[in-house]
């Protein structure tokens, strides 16, 4: 496509790797030719890029797909999803996964963004309801009483919950942020 | 009408009658200065060939990209002070500082050159700030800026070899000259101060003629305050020769690029009877934005091109 055609959020493919425009600056001296700075975060890991065309200069657009998915079941360093539409089954790395995988518990639908056949992104429900394993149980006792506490969720993911948590409970967790929202069970 | 709209028109409310009043500062200026106010055509069958300006078509004729050469015309006509406020129209330019329909102040005077012309331009920001109570300094983008007489006039040479590093006159890129211009160069200006840029290389002279002195320098200059290129001045080239042979030039690029381009004939009959002369066209969205603070061009029209 034309840089001219290139606004913000589109998916642009760069030396190789998909990037989104989140930013066009157009700048253009009188007489001369239009300049296109372009700020480009890395499809594949986020990672920011700022580039500057001309016009007349083309580039290469990526077409983005993308459906739902469910996690099944973890298998060794492979995370198992299944289109929910199709059935088809996938493998996909932890690493690709990143930070996410704090997050995923088994029959958890995802979003996944597909370039061609290759998966580039899962993004996660907003909000996920996960037990907690683990927690320190606090005393009445103690005379300072600390607004937070450390406890261990059922996915492996570490995170501040109030004290009144105890193991067992189920939690809801803002996967943007990482952090404790509200408790949504408890254990009786 | 939705309440969206109404509500983001009512918020420009402000800007809209500072923008009605600077209009009329600047008619007021021309006029006690005995400049006769033109009105030339929007559709045109012929504009200046220019190949980084993208004209829309209308028909076989074009929307006007400049008023210069019609009031060029004039003035060979033997007018000797206009000055005009018309829209113009130039395709894909859109950005913070860019619409497709923007408007523009033109203005020129015989036995004068671009000095003058930068001159005049001092004169009308300065008497235009005065009037609207703003005094001699303006606060723009968290940046208070002296206008006081005169700018700093900054060589394009020098400008060049102190942020880039390299010297468009002896060595002229015009592919890099436009990157640098825009990513070193004026950033590079003192942000407390209007800048005039001047004597620009002979291959970025557009309409300007060449300095008799030294014929790789065009008499060119351009006046930047708070990073906004707001004016472009030119010693009008009168050489007709010399401005069909640069119009070609252009024509050729054009062309290439697969566009239509058209000779202005008219013109160019014209060019050899203009009386020395200098000319300038100023963005007035540009100049409204300085004085209402505002990084965007979208705030200082009612109807942009996303809502028009």
């Amino acid at each position: 496509m034309d840089i001219e055609d290139v606004h913000k959020n589109s998916k642009l493919l760069i030396d190789g790797i998909p990037y989104n425009v989140d930013d066009v600056d157009f700048m253009k001296p009188g007489k001369g030719r239009a300049i296109y700075r372009l700020r480009l975060r890395s499809l594949r890991d986020n990672t920011v890029l700022d580039r500057t065309f001309h016009s007349g200069d083309t580039v290469e657009e990526v077409y983005i797909t993308t459906h739902e998915e469910q996690y099944l079941y973890r298998e060794g360093e492979q995370y198992v999803f299944m289109n929910t539409e199709t059935f088809d089954q996938r493998f996909v790395s932890e690493q690709l996964l990143g930070d996410k995988k704090q997050f995923l518990k088994e029959g958890t639908v995802v979003t996944v963004t597909m370039m061609a056949d290759e998966m580039i992104d899962i993004t996660l429900p907003t909000f996920v309801e996960l037990a907690v394993v683990r927690t320190e149980i606090t005393t009445k006792t103690a005379t300072i009483t600390p607004q937070n506490k450390a406890a261990v969720l059922e996915t492996g993911y570490t995170i501040g919950v109030p004290i009144f948590i105890k193991e067992g409970d189920v939690i809801k967790v803002d996967t943007r942020t990482g952090n404790y929202v509200e408790r949504v069970s408890t254990r009786r | 009408m939705t309440s969206e709209e109404s509500r983001r028109l009512i918020e420009k409310r402000p800007n809209l009658e500072r923008r009605a009043l600077i209009f009329q500062l600047t008619r007021a200026f021309f006029v006690e200065r005995w400049f006769l106010e033109v009105d030339t055509p929007l559709r045109v069958s012929s504009i200046a060939p220019e190949q980084h300006i993208l004209p829309f078509e209308s028909e076989d004729w074009f929307l006007s990209t400049s008023p210069e050469l019609h009031m060029k015309r004039l003035l060979a006509a033997g007018y000797d002070r206009l000055f005009q406020i018309s829209h113009c129209f130039r395709k894909g330019e859109r950005g913070q500082q860019h619409t497709p329909e923007f408007t523009m102040l033109e203005w020129y005077r015989t036995g004068a050159d671009y000095e003058q012309m930068i001159h005049d331009t001092e004169e009308l920001v300065v008497t235009i700030a005065e009037k609207l109570g703003l005094g001699s300094t303006i606060q723009f983008q968290n940046q208070k800026i002296s206008l006081a007489q005169p700018w700093p006039r900054i060589p394009v040479r020098d400008a060049f070899l102190r942020a880039a590093g390299w010297d468009p006159i002896s060595d002229p890129n015009p592919l890099s000259f436009d990157t640098d211009l825009v990513n070193k160069v004026i950033p590079s200006f003192d942000s407390t101060r209007p800048t005039v840029l001047k004597a620009y290389p002979a291959p970025m002279a557009s309409l300007a003629r060449l300095s008799p002195t030294d014929p790789r320098v065009g008499q060119r200059a351009e006046v930047f305050i708070g990073g906004l290129e707001l004016a472009n001045a030119y010693s009008e080239l009168r050489n007709a020769e010399e401005q069909s042979r640069r119009f070609q030039e252009e024509m050729k690029q054009i062309q290439r690029a697969g566009r239509r381009a058209v000779m202005p004939q008219r013109f160019l009959e014209a060019v050899a009877h203009l009386p020395e002369c200098g000319g300038i066209a100023l963005g007035m969205d540009r100049l409204v934005m300085l004085f209402c603070d505002i990084e965007s061009i979208d705030e200082v029209i009612p109807f942009t091109v996303d809502t028009a």
